[in-house]
């Protein structure tokens, strides 16, 4: 992958050293940390990725509703985060994006969601094709723990097939993507799971990215990792936009701020607000907005 | 300097805790104490009755069949392909195949079936019909194994015959297949076992297949993988431990399964050519020629000598398999 806009990423590490400091009364804690954050616009873009759209989104959990019809646009190319308190639904909105949601016993989902104005929830869409277009990291690192480091970023790509693919490229590329090659480059054949905590959510990245989506969602990926490892991985998100189209769900508002073009607020299952990270910490057009980004609730 | 508040400190909290002098609130009464070192002892002490049981039949066992094994020799009895009561002569060696071969038969047949059913029942099969199907799966373990064996005599030997014969003829250019079809035969022993072995083998699959964590189902399924695909590489290669335990605790059923395989193996005390001839098997003959036995000291005796040889064989099995699963979870905890 190319490693380029080393502005875009010193840019990003001047925002992330600067710590979110407590801000005079009345203004947000965050908008040091999202003021400099404001890289949003001029990145480059190596790989046109698609935009995705969320129309009309509702779905439940059997008789219960997660999210009540969400209207949401992440652009191309872009990092969106989708902030809110626990049960806000914001992983559910995510999942409900590659059809994971539909995993879980007792879930569904209604409303549309579209890739470039393809409907992921079409008849003639298949889920695994879906998923493919649309990859995903999770919460906890998960590695498959029985597969060595290469067999884990090979492992979507054997599910594709391989004919015609060169298998050590591909998987060069991937660890090369995800930061992780030149720690792992003597040790491929070690397991997965030997490595750190933060090495781990970067393999599971590179097998995401592996086999090539457009579009990479992550569900809190940095909640289980310490600071440092962290910042590594929020460095990786800024630079994977150059090819693909990124959603971040995050607990964490300084994160939002240092990763996200635009965040999204959600609460009780509604989109309260979306609209440019900066703006949206410094002046939030809704009052439940500021009230959630100024640590007044949740 | 520091030491000098610490240690005001402590003999505050000394004094507090020790409240009118008595015993101090961090001591109990023995007597209190007393519970919970009766349950210790008590379960020790259960726990070597277990031990010494075994011990004492494997004794038992030795004793019984010394006459057995001074006359034929332990190597004589047990590997000589020769078993005639007319001439009292005890060799065990046709016994033991036919007890290996089909309970080979009832693994290569059961096994498969059995994880099939637990990934079915955990993965795919819908909420509702899990419980019921469930049930009916472990009621296939409250059949007596009598029941399989009559059912075997008078449902399967006659129904399954022409199929015999046509697999007997068409892959007869491999070994141990090809020739005539007796009714009774090692095939239809091991076919029963297999039935017999599917609710244990599918029971503990099913447990093992139960604790997959599901982050790593998701992870493959987040990849694109079909559901044949995510039990591939999440499930399977996490429960294939799990489900080898299992497949031997079937084993070590299928070898000391006595009554259903006397009824439907023929009891024809040779080493059968193929696949579809009679034979015997260690338990099927103690069962069967027991009664005769009482009269004549050393077929007794060389009938608990069986006995023994079984005995031996499950406990090879069973500690094999243990050892097998403990390297697989070494393996598995190394990484």
């Amino acid at each position: 992958m190319d490693l380029s806009s080393t502005e875009d990423r010193s840019g990003k590490r001047a925002a992330t050293q600067i710590p979110a400091a407590p801000a005079a009364a009345g203004s947000s804690p965050l908008a040091a940390a999202a003021g400099a954050a404001a890289r949003t616009s001029s990145h480059e873009v190596t790989t046109p990725a698609p935009q995705v759209n969320v129309e009309g989104l509702r779905s439940w959990y059997g008789e219960q509703q997660a999210v009540r019809g969400v209207d949401l646009r992440f652009a191309a190319n872009a990092v969106t985060a989708i902030i809110g308190p626990s049960g806000c639904g914001k992983s559910t909105l995510l999942r409900c994006i590659n059809r994971m949601h539909e995993e879980i016993p007792g879930a569904r989902a209604e409303g549309r969601v579209t890739l470039d104005g393809l409907d992921v929830y079409a008849k003639e869409s298949d889920v695994v094709a879906v998923r493919r277009a649309i990859g995903m990291v999770f919460q906890k690192p998960n590695p498959f723990p029985t597969m060595s480091i290469f067999d884990n970023v090979a492992a979507g790509l054997k599910l594709t097939g391989t004919r015609g693919v060169d298998l050590r490229d591909r998987v060069e590329q991937a660890l090369r993507g995800a930061g992780l090659w030149e720690e792992v480059k003597d040790r491929l054949g070690r397991q997965g799971i030997g490595l750190s905590g933060g090495q781990q959510q970067r393999l599971c990245i590179a097998r995401a990215i592996a086999v090539e989506p457009r579009v990479v969602l992550m569900d809190e990926p940095c909640s289980a990792l310490d600071p440092i490892a962290t910042l590594r991985i929020e460095e990786l998100i800024g630079e994977l936009r150059a090819n693909y189209t990124i959603v971040i769900v995050t607990h964490n508002m300084q994160q939002a701020a240092r990763v996200a073009d635009t965040t999204a607020f959600m609460l009780a299952g509604e989109l309260i607000e979306h609209t440019a990270t900066e703006q949206l910490f410094t002046n939030p057009a809704d009052e439940r907005t500021e009230q959630y980004v100024t640590g007044k609730f949740g | 300097m520091q030491r000098e508040p610490d240690r005001g400190l402590t003999h505050v909290e000394a004094g507090t805790l020790t409240p009118g002098g008595g015993r101090s609130s961090l001591e109990r009464s023995s007597l209190r104490r007393l519970p919970d070192r009766l349950l210790k002892w008590g379960l020790t002490a259960l726990a070597a009755a277990i031990l010494a049981l075994i011990v004492y039949f494997f004794v038992r066992l030795a004793d019984e069949s010394s006459a057995a094994f001074s006359r034929f020799g332990v190597f004589g009895f047990t590997f000589d392909d020769n078993w005639d009561v007319s001439k009292n002569i005890y060799g065990a060696l046709p016994l033991l195949v036919g007890t290996l071969i089909t309970s080979v038969i009832a693994l290569v047949i059961g096994v498969p079936i059995a994880v099939a059913t637990a990934l079915y029942l955990n993965e795919l099969c819908p909420r509702r019909a899990r419980g019921v199907l469930t049930t009916l799966v472990e009621l296939l373990a409250a059949v007596p194994s009598v029941v399989y064996g009559l059912w075997g005599v008078f449902f399967l030997i006659p129904r399954l015959k022409p199929v015999e014969q046509w697999l007997s003829d068409t892959f007869s250019f491999l070994p141990f297949v090809g020739g005539p079809v007796a009714g009774p035969s090692y095939f239809i022993a091991g076919l029963i076992l297999a039935i017999m072995i599917l609710p244990i083998v599918s029971a503990i699959s099913r447990e093992v297949i139960a604790t997959v964590p599901v982050e790593q189902k998701e992870a493959a399924l987040a990849l694109g993988a079909t559901r044949w695909e995510m039990i591939r590489i999440a499930i399977l290669p996490h429960a294939r431990a799990g489900i080898t335990g299992a497949a031997m605790l079937g084993l070590g059923r299928a070898i000391g399964e006595t009554i259903a395989v006397t009824l439907v193996i023929g009891n024809a005390p040779t080493i059968g050519k193929q696949l579809f001839d009679q034979g015997y098997s260690l338990a099927a003959v103690i069962a069967n020629e027991f009664g005769e036995a009482a009269a004549t000291p050393i077929h007794r005796s060389a009938l608990i000598a069986a006995g023994l040889v079984l005995f031996v064989l499950t406990l090879l099995i069973n500690g094999g398999a243990r050892a097998f699963v403990i390297r697989g979870e070494r393996r598995r905890g190394q990484a």
